[in-house]
């Protein structure tokens, strides 16, 4: 006779239905959509009065990104180039912090720091770069302190130079986030066996020994998750640049980053073009994804094929 | 518990098949309309064929009848509206004008009749304006909250009125004689390819040039308009004060773009021809000359249009000697930026050459449920004498009123201009304006240009370079124009 047992499996895939269905309806519908979307021409011409399209046009708008005319290679090295200036201070700082504040030696009162570290993060992004913006502008307060001290004949214009520009910009994704890393690295440190400091310690470690010989090395897992998850952030990258380089367009938009590109086909709502960049850039973020996916993954570690005969 | 599997996958499925059949549906709507329709030579200026208005599948509701729904970018028109509009029910909407000129109003404005008036705003930076307004016209026809009035600018003026959704003034009960005094180049803007009448406005726009009294004295010699003017004439003669100015320690022009429309609304062809081609006039790329050698020889500040230093630098601390501007920007920007230093310190003159720039228009949204009011305060801010005015006469601003405006001039000194009858010389040159080389991409062009030469200025792009990133943004915000390779 055949024995029917309980099974409990069923609840477990009732738990992820919600999961799934928001997934469904919120991503991977839009997802959908936007790929067919970019195989058409599809745009409000006349300045938004008529639509145009959709006309089925194939690979076409692929092609158009992907031509040299159309520099997609530039908005993605601006990206990377902005990002990467606010993350080495924001990694460099943070890891200072953070292994200050774990120190017990330092006996340091962490709590005020970590909401002060952590504020800059809790202002919309857009009103740090009005902010910033007002503050470098021709006649703003970091113009006038300029002006004084090196009896400049006119202010320096932060805006309309590359560097200058861009440096302005890295500051406020600095300023925003490093404290958000600062407050994952403490949490990182915390998690490593204080045993082993104390012994590292007893043995005569020096601090800086501990930090790189200990610290480091137990806590790249986290690091390398800040690394990528900043990395497909920094890919998002919208309204600080948006904001402080007026859409992006000031110095030959040096400082535009993809999305202020993709924003750019939004002018006249053409759905073709914009949708074949979000496409472009999915893949990018997705392959990012896997890359911070298969690193965080603990494998098994190879067993040891035994070398040589028997001895 | 394989079963819950299959139907998990089917579910996905099925998903994914309606998404793909949605997208579908929506392409079917639309039947490859595209731009095609233009009247006239495929080398001349632009004409697009006007669009045939939508019907009205949707009455509006009870509510959206007692609504006048009116959409804006800025205060200019609330101002007016509220000021002189004599159906305007000040008392029940709370206004009230402060000692400074501050205007308070309460979170409910009415007429008399009790229509709650209902402003949407939406600012004009990145297009928003006409983004917002676009998005709600396309649902108008089957909204039951419809928009009753919107506002519109010169330089996008023609995409609405030969586009399908305004209602044309005749409709409205406005008749040729009520509009008989205003100029009539505010009324050409506004008619479309078939000649019909789309928008009115209360304002006629000639520009000007005001500088500033104190700085000519010191330079010039002398602060009187006429005198100024004089060395003033032509751009020759304007380079040679720009030297002066630079000696004297002063900027002649605060900007880049100050002196653009001066150029760019005395070209001889349109931005676009009737092949969608974008061309270049020649008098733009005198603009880029001049602007060049002002910038590379010091005559300007490096400021752009709007921004805070260029406010700044029509105040007291500002060492600017003149701006070019417009009827309007006497009263709505200067004014204001003008501070209290400097009352009485500024004075225009026509400049090196006659131009206009900007005006608003009014027009009436197709399937208006306050028809009336609409008409009403079309003929009341715009064809009515007296009232008009009144605006004049309290705001400085010039209004579209041919009669009144001529009546004025006989006998009137602007305080703010230290005593200057500017009105008279506006009378001389407003019936001059000819606004035939408007097309309905205007906008977006200018922008562009003027936003891509910033860098040509700036030295950091030659000159062709930013020309094909002119071309290039042209592309990304219109697709349908053609740009040279």
């Amino acid at each position: 006779m055949k024995h029917k047992s309980i099974s409990y499996a069923k609840w477990g895939y009732i738990f992820i239905v919600p999961f799934f269905v928001a997934f469904i309806l919120f991503n991977l519908i839009p997802l959908v959509s936007t790929f067919y979307n970019s195989l058409f021409e599809n745009y409000m011409g006349r300045g938004g009065m008529v639509q145009v399209g959709p006309n089925f046009i194939g690979l076409d708008n692929y092609k158009t990104m992907f031509d040299p005319k159309t520099e997609l290679g530039k908005y993605f090295g601006n990206t990377f180039i902005l990002w990467i200036l606010g993350f080495i201070p924001q990694i460099f700082f943070s890891l200072l912090f953070a292994s200050w504040f774990t120190d017990l030696r330092m006996k340091l009162k962490t709590g005020a720091y970590k909401v002060i570290f952590y504020l800059p993060n809790v202002i919309m992004a857009a009103a740090m770069g009005m902010l910033f913006y007002t503050m470098f502008a021709q006649n703003g307060p970091i113009n006038s302190i300029y002006t004084t001290i090196t009896h400049a004949e006119s202010p320096y214009m932060f805006f309309d130079h590359v560097w200058s520009q861009r440096g302005v910009i890295a500051i406020i994704n600095f300023m925003m986030w490093y404290g958000n890393t600062t407050i994952m690295l403490m949490a990182a440190i915390n998690g490593v066996d204080p045993s082993l400091y104390e012994s590292a310690q007893i043995d005569g470690a020096t601090p800086s020994q501990t930090f790189w010989k200990i610290t480091l090395p137990l806590i790249r897992p986290i690091l390398l998750y800040v690394l990528i998850t900043s990395l497909i952030g920094g890919l998002q990258m919208y309204d600080v640049p948006q904001i402080i380089t007026r859409n992006g367009e000031q110095v030959q938009r040096t400082s535009m980053t993809v999305v202020m590109y993709l924003q750019k086909h939004l002018y006249s709502k053409n759905y073709g073009m914009a949708g074949a960049l979000s496409v472009i850039l999915f893949v990018v973020a997705a392959v990012l994804s896997l890359m911070v996916f298969y690193a965080t993954t603990e494998r098994e570690p190879k067993k040891k094929v035994k070398k040589g005969g028997i001895k | 518990m394989a079963n819950f599997k299959r139907l998990l996958a089917g579910a996905m499925a099925l998903c994914m098949v309606g998404a793909v059949f949605t997208s579908c549906g929506d392409s079917k709507k639309d039947d490859k309309k595209s731009n095609n329709g233009t009247i006239g030579d495929k080398d001349a200026d632009l004409k697009e064929a006007k669009l045939e208005n939508e019907e009205q599948k949707v009455k509006g509701s009870e509510d959206s009848q007692k609504k006048l729904k009116i959409y804006t970018w800025n205060d200019e028109f609330k101002s007016r509206l509220r000021n002189f509009y004599p159906e305007y029910d000040q008392e029940k909407s709370g206004f009230s004008v402060a000692a400074d000129g501050t205007e308070t109003v309460g979170e409910h404005e009415y007429l008399k009749n009790g229509t709650e008036i209902v402003w949407v705003t939406t600012p004009n930076a990145d297009n928003a304006y006409q983004n917002k307004l676009d998005e709600d016209l396309a649902k108008q026809s089957e909204s039951d909250d419809k928009i009753d009035m919107f506002l519109i600018e010169a330089d996008y003026a023609l995409k609405y009125v030969n586009g399908k959704y305004v209602k044309p003034i005749k409709d409205l009960g406005i008749t040729d004689d009520d509009l008989k005094d205003q100029y009539q180049y505010t009324k050409d803007i506004v008619t479309d390819t078939n000649g019909v009448l789309e928008g009115v406005s209360w304002q006629a726009t000639p520009g000007l040039f005001a500088y500033r009294r104190d700085i000519a004295k010191e330079v010039l010699g002398t602060d009187d308009p006429d005198e100024v003017q004089a060395q003033l004439a032509d751009w020759d003669k304007f380079n040679e004060v720009a030297k002066k100015m630079k000696d004297a320690g002063y900027f002649m022009l605060s900007g880049y773009d100050d002196s653009f429309r001066t150029f760019s609304n005395n070209v001889s062809k349109s931005w676009v021809n009737n092949s969608y081609e974008v061309q270049i006039d020649d008098n733009l790329m005198k603009w880029v000359d001049q602007t060049k050698e002002f910038t590379d020889k010091g005559y300007n500040h490096g400021t752009s249009l709007w921004d805070e230093t260029w406010n700044a630098d029509q105040s007291s601390a500002g060492k600017v000697f003149g701006f070019f501007y417009s009827t309007w920007g006497i009263n709505f920007t200067l004014k204001g930026n003008a501070g209290d230093d400097l009352q009485g310190q500024y004075a225009v003159c026509e400049g090196p050459q006659a131009y206009y720039w900007g005006g608003t228009w009014i027009c009436a949204a197709d399937g208006t449920d306050n028809e009336a009011d609409v008409a009403d305060i079309m003929k009341a801010l715009t064809c009515n004498k007296d009232i008009m005015l009144d605006i004049t006469k309290k705001t400085e601003d010039y209004t579209n009123n041919q009669a009144a405006m001529e009546e004025l001039a006989k006998d009137y000194s602007s305080d703010f201009l230290g005593g200057q009858n500017h009105i008279a010389l506006f009378v001389a040159a407003a019936p001059k304006i000819d606004a035939s080389k408007i097309s309905a991409y205007d906008q977006g062009l200018n922008e562009s240009f003027q936003g891509k030469f910033k860098d040509y200025f700036l030295g950091s792009v030659d000159k062709d370079t930013a020309l094909k990133n002119f071309y290039t943004a042209v592309q990304e915000k219109y697709p349908d124009l053609k740009v040279p390779e």
